[in-house]
């Protein structure tokens, strides 16, 4: 029997980061861990590890995290491939 | 509650295929935190139909039942029947739907579900248009906004579902932002908790239908609450409480920012006449007025 | 057990006796008394299932699609424009694979509104992957919808069936019942075990966006069981033969065919009725036959082609594909070498006694068909 059943994968549309045209960029110098670039990310692409990290494989470089980040700690830059 | 609080378990998969910038993925990311994995949701024709990605993959961890546009509200409590037949009353059900699906071609289906007292959360997503078709008017669509069916500017304002909801006598309807995270996740929370229908709102600002950048996304959802052009409230046996800074701008308690902040950072408004502008400063005064009156 | 009773008081204990878990339904002329009796018997304690009242007839499909696929046997009953605007969600379940177990009393469509016994709802949905049954007793109609649900949740077949059978001439009609007891219905039909289901412990997404590349596949899987299901149906009506002795004739129920050169082909209560026609132009030395087409989908070609090998075909329809002919006669047609007449009769619940096929016979053999009673007399 077969239906349209599917299974819950990570990177289901592939590496999604090849989508970006801007990159995020962290300086960790001046973070306060508010985490809202972790809350407002909409792929949860940035991890809540001892500081903020972001996964440049899933990453669609939508730039919210930098522009919720109140301390700048986020810069946005055109990519270079 | 801070936003370190909220729990780090992600049920919406990363390498989906949301636009970038999507609110409804920062919003779902929000609600499944708040329920858990014990949750099985049900989705009309919509954005998210797309979001959870392509056959045989999904990018969505907990069960999900795609099912026609008009038909989410009966989907759960198909759902919610067979799961009580069963005697797992300790599952959730959702339905994760848009304003289409919603305020429109839904209707009839989430009115029934609500009379019959369905103990289940609907969540609209609300966009303010059909996104995933490519931007048409929908009832949530609000006066003036440009969409490909409305290219002067819609003529009507746009309605009220949530009071519609509220008729129902539904035990718990609330209005949130995805700029406001740990007051969604609180209400989501709560509706959890709560026998009955539940019916969430969340304001979700879409860069290409709203066309602005998709940095803003986050930005523009909240001024859409400082300006007083969203109102975040919930309503709870039969009492009305505003939230956040809804609450000192029906209050009288604070000054609402001017809403043209708001319109000028959409292209969706960019051919607003004078007067339109004045409508709809007009529209916005009898919103807070008449939940003036009802608070 | 003996029961004297209308068709569709014979639904709702049959539907009782399956012991589905949930129930959604709608009432509609003529199909209500079902639905009444349904729910007295959930609300007395009868029967243990959810009964959801929902406001339209799409929502009853939808709630059944959604229920059943959460784990749990359903039923729903539905007519005529109710199984109109069910329409997108009998695709739903067949593409879902669900094996929904549905009764349509068939009823004509309006405007001008009518409530009497027409096929061309049913009809209507002939595309949608549901197995069709069509009914001519009120014991076939008890027997039929248990076999449903072990035709339909069958590992071979797994999609949802829909039984049909006239407005009125066998809703509101009684007539005389075998009814076995709950312990036979129960060691006939085992309880549910689903193909798949929506399961915390075990999440899936049913539904989401799918490409070319595999679309096509999906319907394929629906045809091939659409065919496997003609076997199936033969065992489960063997099955239920062996175990109270009574067949309603698998696919197609014959009638003095052996040695006939035109056979009738008619379902439901005409086909019911065709058998006195038969007797009477036996009387008269015609060499006649009937063969009641009791299963519509699948489509039983093979059956079909070996009763027209020896005989001419008459094909009484119920319905009309407006701008070609009948339906049942197109698909004949499609499948046979022979000559084959087609009369449309019926419609919007026109009286069809065993004289007015007869009558259809005799204007065959003259090499007339098409609208009986409008174009021909």
């Amino acid at each position: 029997m077969k239906t349209t059943i599917s299974y819950p994968e990570k990177a289901a549309m592939g590496k999604t980061g090849s989508w970006r045209v801007f990159r995020p960029l962290f300086h960790e110098d001046k973070c306060i861990k508010c985490w809202r670039c972790w809350i407002f990310c909409p792929e949860g692409a940035i991890s809540r590890n001892e500081l903020p990290s972001i996964n440049y494989d899933f990453c669609k470089g939508c730039g919210v995290c930098a522009n919720e980040c109140p301390v700048n700690t986020i810069e946005m830059g055109r990519e270079e491939k | 509650m801070a936003i370190k609080d909220l729990p780090k378990e992600e049920y919406v998969l990363q390498g989906n295929a949301a636009c970038p910038g999507c609110p409804a993925t920062i919003a779902l990311r929000t609600v499944l935190k708040a329920l858990g994995k014990k949750t099985i949701i049900t989705v009309p024709a919509s954005c998210s139909a797309v979001i959870q990605s392509l056959y045989p993959k999904t990018s969505f961890s907990v069960p999900t039942m795609n099912i026609a546009f008009e038909a989410a509200a009966a989907s759960a409590s198909g759902i919610k029947a067979a799961l009580h037949a069963e005697g797992k009353d300790d599952v959730t059900v959702m339905v994760w739907a848009g304003d289409g699906g919603s305020y429109d071609i839904g209707l009839q289906a989430l009115s029934g579900a609500l009379e019959r007292k369905t103990n289940f959360i609907y969540i609209c997503y609300n966009n303010q248009m059909y996104s995933n078709t490519g931007i048409q008017r929908s009832g949530a669509t609000p006066y003036g906004a440009w969409t490909t069916t409305t290219w002067a500017g819609k003529k009507e304002k746009a309605k009220n579902l949530a009071e519609i909801v509220m008729v129902h006598d539904t035990p718990y309807v609330a209005t949130a932002s995805i700029a406001y995270p740990t007051d969604l996740y609180r209400k989501v929370k709560k509706a959890k908790g709560i026998e009955g229908p539940k019916y969430i709102e969340i304001l979700c600002p879409c860069p290409p239908g709203w066309r602005f950048d998709m940095s803003k996304t986050v930005e523009i959802a909240r001024l859409a609450v400082e300006t007083g052009s969203w109102l975040m409230y919930e309503f709870e046996g039969g009492k009305l409480t505003f939230n956040g800074p809804s609450k000192g701008i029906i209050e009288g308690t604070k000054e609402a920012k001017p809403i043209e902040d708001w319109l000028r950072m959409q292209g969706r408004f960019r051919n607003l006449t004078d007067n339109d502008i004045k409508e709809i400063k007009n529209e916005l005064k009898e919103g807070w007025e008449f939940y003036q009156k009802k608070s | 057990m003996k029961i004297i009773d209308t068709a569709n008081n014979v639904v709702a204990l049959a539907a009782k006796m399956a012991r589905p878990k949930v129930i959604a339904a709608y009432p509609i002329t003529p199909q209500t008394t079902i639905v009444e009796r349904l729910a007295q018997y959930v609300e007395s304690g009868e029967l243990k299932a959810e009964f959801i009242r929902v406001e339209s007839e799409h929502s009853a499909m939808t709630s059944c699609i959604a229920a059943e696929a959460t784990g749990v046997r359903t039923f729903t009953a539905t007519s005529s424009h109710g199984l109109l605007l069910m329409h997108e969600m009998l695709h739903w379940a067949g593409l879902a694979r669900l094996p929904i177990v549905m009764v349509n009393v068939n009823r004509a469509i309006g405007p001008g509104w009518s409530i009497w016994s027409d096929c061309n709802d049913s009809m209507s949905q002939r595309d949608t992957g549901w197995l069709q049954f069509y009914c001519s007793s009120n014991q076939e109609v008890f027997d039929t919808v248990i076999q449903a649900y072990k035709i339909a949740e069958h590992k071979d077949v797994q999609l949802p069936v829909m039984v049909n059978y006239d407005g009125f001439i066998l809703s509101h009609t009684s007539m005389p019942a075998d009814i076995p007891s709950q312990k036979e219905i129960d060691d006939f039909l085992p309880a549910y075990t689903p193909e798949w289901k929506l399961d915390v412990e075990h999440p899936i997404t049913h539904g989401n966006i799918i490409g070319p590349e595999y679309y096509m596949e999906v319907r394929y899987d629906m045809q091939i069981s659409q065919q496997k299901a003609k076997k199936v149906i033969k065992n489960v009506d063997d099955e239920w033969n062996k175990k109270f002795g009574k067949s309603h004739g698998n696919l197609i129920e014959t009638y003095r065919c052996d040695d006939a050169d035109i056979i009738i082909v008619a379902m439901g209560a005409i086909g019911a009725e065709a058998h006195a026609s038969v007797d009477g132009l036996r009387k008269k030395g015609e060499k006649v036959g009937l063969a009641r087409l009791r299963v519509f989908r699948p489509f039983p070609k093979e059956d079909l082609q070996k009763i027209a090998e020896k005989a001419k075909l008459i094909v009484i329809d119920r319905d009309i594909s407006v701008g070609i002919e009948g339906a049942v006669a197109t698909e004949i047609k499609a499948s046979v070498d022979g000559k084959v007449c087609g009369f449309i009769a019926g419609l919007g619940g026109r009286d069809v006694t065993h004289k007015d096929i007869m009558r259809m016979y005799n204007l065959a053999k003259e090499n007339k068909d098409g609208w009986y009673s409008v174009e021909v007399r």
